[in-house]
């Protein structure tokens, strides 16, 4: 078995205190389900003398349902508690759908959603061994100045890989960060100096694999919030995978409409991932679909539209394990697939 | 020596009990025989108490790692060791020059050795090992060895390595070797081949293409190595052949066998992946040696990759020659098989890849030319149905186009060409007992065949297809007149009967079909048997678990062994009660006279009779093929005393908007001769299907372009979960042997063949795409629909 390296393991009982820890320990890093950072420690991808353990706060974890009927979901619930939540389910169908399709079922009892928002980007060349990675040459993501899905390139391209991202995306969820202050100003005595900001989930996020967040290492996920969506409000997530059981995706849409008492499309948006290293929302969707009922020879001319629009923006990279002709076929499929599951 | 009649006339005793041959939970009147007992280890590994190699754990042992080669070739120039050293908790660091003796499973291609002398071969070979205190610090150390290498270019096509253009930059893998990089070639014909071609109504000639798969045990390598104060090494390691790895442990260090014993602890998966000698046993003997101390090696599932063995890539060209009524008049055979960087079995590979494929069809005239080449890349092995799975799906596959060719149903086609039983093959191998048609009969009835073939709706699709494979082999890996399997007995006034085994129990069940054999002949309870197994300190040699050879070979030795014993004691009690021994009868826990069912007991008293009598009770039992084989070099490779027959019926679905492949159902159909243990049986028969539906759908042992492993990982390399497998129906034949133990053949490697080819031919009837190259990925399926409708647009014919 590949052995997880030394760390000191620290464990917090509140934010605050989690919060000074990653401000004072130099190269620290948070922990949730560990499904992600454990094997990234593993392969030496990730150093970390210090691993910040959130499993005893428990102000991170619950559903509810806020006054103004949207969601609020620590980001230490279970992906298996999210999927199978009757409120999330109501609200935010895509997001429910989501969680249940990430990994496998031991997974999501152990995986976080904080922690699906929050993991790192994949590929080929970087998710494996220490020894592996050096036999090929280190890569920009780690160690290296290659990049080996992209001969001269100057970026990571790294995928891509949280599948509850993409209906997160479609849903405006707001992420509420926390963090303390670094260096000589921190409060020794772990008091409450705890700074806060709010942002779109879609501004969390750069065009850069190496590391594809714009928050830092010491700020942390402390609320995922999704406004409160319309009755008439469908939501969908589709993955491509191998295997229908475990795998990550080769490919994941999430799409959503909204719909007057009419039938007629009131809001419409379209997310994928698994492409490169940020999300891609296709906003055509909303300029294509908006104002068009589903059944109608306009909306199949406007899907026509879309498919092909979405095709062009949206190319896979050789990034990802598999057949990136095949993922790129799949583009338009999956997509329509997705349509098709909010117009039946 | 020639095999001995175990289970013929003239056995002093009643072979079953009359009274209860009516009885139809107990087929034939057996006892034990035909029951579905629960397997020996089968409770312990269930609740999780099974003593694997790594729960071992000794007073002071020390944990080694291996420094492995970053370079597909190269010639290693110097290695400094003296950091590695220097750290603490490091108490020794080895290299090649420690153990330089060459080593292989087959005596005649000995090419490896446990760390790498002077070259590096693969991307993972071996180059030092350490033993530290604990697995960091051995890991620690590894990054401070520094071996200083000359990087020579790879080998990673085998078309180039069959072109063998050696330069100074890009010599040989193994330079020396008197056939550059070829590793083995074979040529065989039987019959008139041309003529054949010449006579022919139809002739088809296609090129298929398998890929690499590997075994995926969830177990991975590991070994504790232990020497006692006086010496004596002991060896616990997790491998499927104690005997071989005995031979070629004691003679790469120097002492004598009789000083080595070698230990196989319960075992989590093999598949061939465990039948070669690896590195690790031979250097955790080592730094037991050098250290004193007990050594553990464990490897990452990585590591597993990288030693592979697994099944090689074969390209394949196939031509055969068929009459318009069906019948098959020749076939032609030409396979460039990718062996990786060492033989390992790889000579009986190439034999294999040729001389398997004679039946169950009649071939009146067969050629093949088959080649393995060496290449950088791990080593290619013995996976599951050895060297023949690939030709196997390739002819499958050209069967079913000839079928289509002369508007033939593809089962009629196979029936059509039965070779039959008791007869003599085309090369020279004997058939016995032979149940195909039963198993064509089972899968087309079972399936619906003539009710759903061709007849499903656009996307849905059935395919047959049809196999042989051997219950072990007369070829022993080193000639020897000795017996290829012995047992023996020990049985006491306790009632409990020890059966000492040298058969690898792989999971496949084999101490628990010597259990079944000894309840059915000694009559008594499972409970008071004991199997000690594959312990070369205590048990008998037996060659081990390959070659699907173990029911077959330690099921008739130990029938042998248990039947002296049997013949003890019957004529002990015979003489106690003044009776013909013809009328002692050994029920199940109890004696008594079959003509006074009133004289009676039991069987513990029974043997206290015995001992009594006879002094203390024991029995050796052995099995020896008789000879076989075609009289011609290598005739003998592939001779068998029986072989198994499958058929499979495999039930697709083609998304053919996404090229993604789902199996709803496989019908399994198997001649296993009799099934000794019908729930073992069934068992190797839904896991070999599943075996063979993986590799085809998902697995893929690929080596990049880098040389590298493109995904030594179980993320990376897909095994199907129980959501993604199909509905596996295990339909079992029993064509009752003549030689075989009560009957029975192999069941664990022959049920895997006809998955791939049938899959294959099930898309063909679904969708009219015909795939010849392996993996079946969604990507390859649509491109292959992408030709099929642009042919047919060319040809103005309606889209599908």
């Amino acid at each position: 078995m590949l052995r997880l390296p030394a760390f000191q393991l620290h464990t917090p009982e509140t934010v605050d205190q989690a919060l000074h820890l990653a401000a004072t320990m130099e190269g620290a890093r948070f922990i949730a389900g560990g499904t992600d950072l454990l094997p990234n420690l593993k392969h030496e991808m990730i150093e970390a003398a210090h691993v910040i353990s959130l499993a005893g706060i428990d102000e991170l974890k619950g559903i509810c349902v806020a006054d103004d009927g949207g969601l609020v979901i620590g980001p230490m619930t279970p992906l298996s508690t999210v999927s199978s939540n009757a409120d999330v389910a109501r609200i935010a169908p895509a997001l429910s759908q989501a969680a249940g399709l990430v990994a496998g079922p031991q997974h999501r009892n152990q995986g976080t959603l904080g922690g699906n928002v929050m993991l790192d980007t994949r590929c080929q060349w970087i998710n494996q061994s220490y020894f592996w990675r050096e036999a090929l040459g280190f890569c920009l993501k780690k160690d290296g100045a290659l990049c080996h899905v992209i001969e001269g390139g100057k970026r990571c391209v790294a995928a891509v890989s949280n599948d509850t991202i993409a209906p997160l995306f479609t849903l405006d969820a707001q992420l509420s960060f926390a963090f303390a202050m670094k260096g000589p100003g921190a409060d020794s005595a772990g008091g409450s100096t705890a700074q806060r900001k709010d942002l779109p989930v879609e501004d969390l996020f750069k065009a850069d694999g190496a590391y594809n967040k714009k928050v830092g290492l010491h700020e942390l996920l402390t609320a995922i919030r999704i406004p409160a969506t319309p009755a008439n409000h469908r939501g969908t997530y589709q993955k491509l995978r191998l295997r229908n059981s475990i795998d990550f995706p080769q490919l994941g849409v999430a799409a959503r409409l909204d719909f007057d008492d009419a039938g007629v499309v009131t809001f419409a948006d379209l997310v994928l991932i698994a492409l490169a290293a940020r999300p891609s929302r296709v906003k055509q969707a909303s300029e294509l679909l908006v104002g068009q009922k589903p059944g109608t020879d306009a909306w199949q001319t406007a899907m026509d539209e879309l498919l092909m629009r979405a095709s062009r923006s949206c190319r896979p990279l050789p990034n990802i394990p598999g057949d990136t002709d095949w993922r790129e076929r799949m583009v338009p499929v999956y997509i329509k697939r997705a349509f098709a599951a909010l117009t039946k | 020596m020639a095999a001995r009649d175990q289970h013929g006339s003239g056995a002093p005793f009643p072979e079953v009990d009359t009274g209860r041959a009516a009885n139809a939970s107990s087929a034939a009147g057996f006892r034990s025989v035909g029951q579905s007992l629960r397997k020996v280890e089968g409770l312990d590994k269930a609740v999780g108490v099974a003593i694997y190699a790594d729960d071992i754990v000794l007073p002071g042992m020390l944990h080694a790692k291996t420094l492995r080669s970053p370079h597909c070739h190269a010639r290693i120039r110097s290695i400094d060791a003296s950091a590695a050293l220097a750290l603490p908790g490091v108490i020794a660091v080895i290299t090649g020059a420690d153990l330089p003796t060459k080593y292989g499973v087959i005596p005649w291609t000995q090419d490896e050795q446990a760390l790498a002398v002077d070259k590096v071969r693969f991307i993972g070979d071996e180059v030092a090992a350490v033993a530290a205190v604990d697995e960091d610090a051995a890991n620690a150390a590894l990054k401070l060895i520094k071996v200083d290498y000359e990087v020579l270019e790879a080998w990673l096509d085998p078309a180039e390595s069959l072109a063998n253009q050696l330069t100074d930059t890009r010599p040989a893998i193994h330079e020396g070797h008197k056939h550059g990089n070829i590793s083995k070639h074979v040529d065989l014909e039987f019959g008139d081949v041309d003529g054949a071609f010449e006579r022919a109504d139809v002739v088809l000639e296609n090129d298929y293409v398998f890929h690499s798969s590997t075994h995926a045990a969830i177990e991975p390598h590991c070994v504790v190595a232990r020497e006692s104060a006086d010496g004596l090494l002991t060896l616990w390691s997790s491998t499927q052949i104690t005997h071989y790895v005995q031979r070629e442990v004691s003679r790469v260090l120097g002492i004598p066998q009789s000083r080595l014993r070698v230990i196989q602890p319960n075992l989590g998966g093999a598949f061939g992946g465990k039948s070669d000698p690896f590195s690790l046993e031979f250097v955790a003997c080592k730094l037991a040696q050098v250290t004193g101390r007990p050594v553990k090696m464990l490897w990452t599932r990585e590591e597993v990759f990288y030693a592979h063995r697994g099944r090689h890539a074969m390209n394949m060209r196939y031509k055969s020659a068929i009459t318009k009524d069906g019948k098959i008049l020749g076939v032609d055979a030409k396979i460039l098989i990718d062996g990786g960087s060492y033989s390992s079995f790889g000579l009986v590979t190439t034999y294999y890849s040729g001389q398997l494929l004679t039946g169950p069809y009649a071939f009146p005239s067969y050629r093949f030319d088959s080649t393995r080449v060496f290449t950088n890349k791990p080593p290619c092995g013995p996976k599951r149905g050895h060297g023949s799975v690939q030709p196997r799906f390739a002819f499958e596959v050209q069967l079913d186009e000839l079928a289509e060719a002369i508007g033939m149903d593809p089962i009629e086609l196979r029936r059509k060409n039965d070779v039959g039983q008791h007869t003599t093959l085309v090369n020279g191998q004997r058939i016995t007992s032979n149940g195909f048609l039963q198993c064509l009969d089972a899968v087309e009835t079972k399936s619906a065949w003539r009710e759903r073939r061709g007849k499903l709706p656009q996307g849905h699709g059935l395919g047959v297809a049809g196999s042989m494979y051997i219950s072990g082999t007369n070829y022993p890996i080193y000639p020897n007149d000795m017996p290829q399997a012995g047992i023996q007995l020990k049985i006491d006034r306790s009632g409990l009967v020890t059966a000492f085994t040298g058969g690898n129990d792989i999971g496949q069940g084999s101490s628990s079909v010597v259990r079944t054999i000894v309840c059915e002949e000694l009559g008594v309870d499972p409970l008071d048997v004991r199997v000690i197994a594959a312990d070369t300190d205590l048990c008998p040699v037996d060659l081990g678990a390959y070659s699907s050879r173990v029911t077959f070979m330690v099921g008739n030795a130990t029938i042998d062994a248990c039947r002296k014993v049997r013949n003890q004691i019957v004529k002990a009690v015979a003489q106690k009660w003044a009776i013909d021994p013809q009328r002692v009868f050994l029920g199940r826990g109890e004696v008594f006279d079959a003509d006074d069912r009133t004289r009676i007991i039991t069987t513990t008293e029974a043997f206290q009779i015995a001992e009594a009598t006879c002094d203390t009770l024991g029995a050796t039992g052995a099995y020896n093929t008789p000879t076989l084989g075609g009289d011609y070099r290598g005739g003998s490779i592939g001779a068998s005393p029986a072989y198994s027959f499958t058929a499979h019926v495999v039930e697709v679905h083609v998304d053919e908007e996404t090229g993604i492949l789902t199996v709803p159902n496989v019908w399994v159909a198997h001649d296993c001769g009799r099934a000794l243990n019908p729930m073992l049986v069934a068992g190797q028969m839904e896991g070999s299907a599943y075996m063979g539906i993986v590799e085809a759908l998902f697995e893929d042992h690929k080596v990049n372009r880098f040389g590298l492993h493109a995904g030594p990982s179980l993320l990376d390399y897909p095994l199907a979960t129980a959501v993604d497998c199909p509905e596996l129906h295990a339909l079992i034949v029993e064509s009752i042997d003549p030689e075989g133990p009560y009957g029975a053949k192999e069941a664990g490697e022959g049920p895997l063949h006809p998955a791939l080819p049938a899959l294959s031919n099930a898309i063909f009837d679904a969708v009219g795409i015909r795939l010849r190259e392996l993996p079946f990925t969604p990507g390859k399926v649509l491109r292959a629909l992408d030709a099929k409708r642009e042919a047919e647009a060319k040809q103005g014919a309606p889209s599908c």
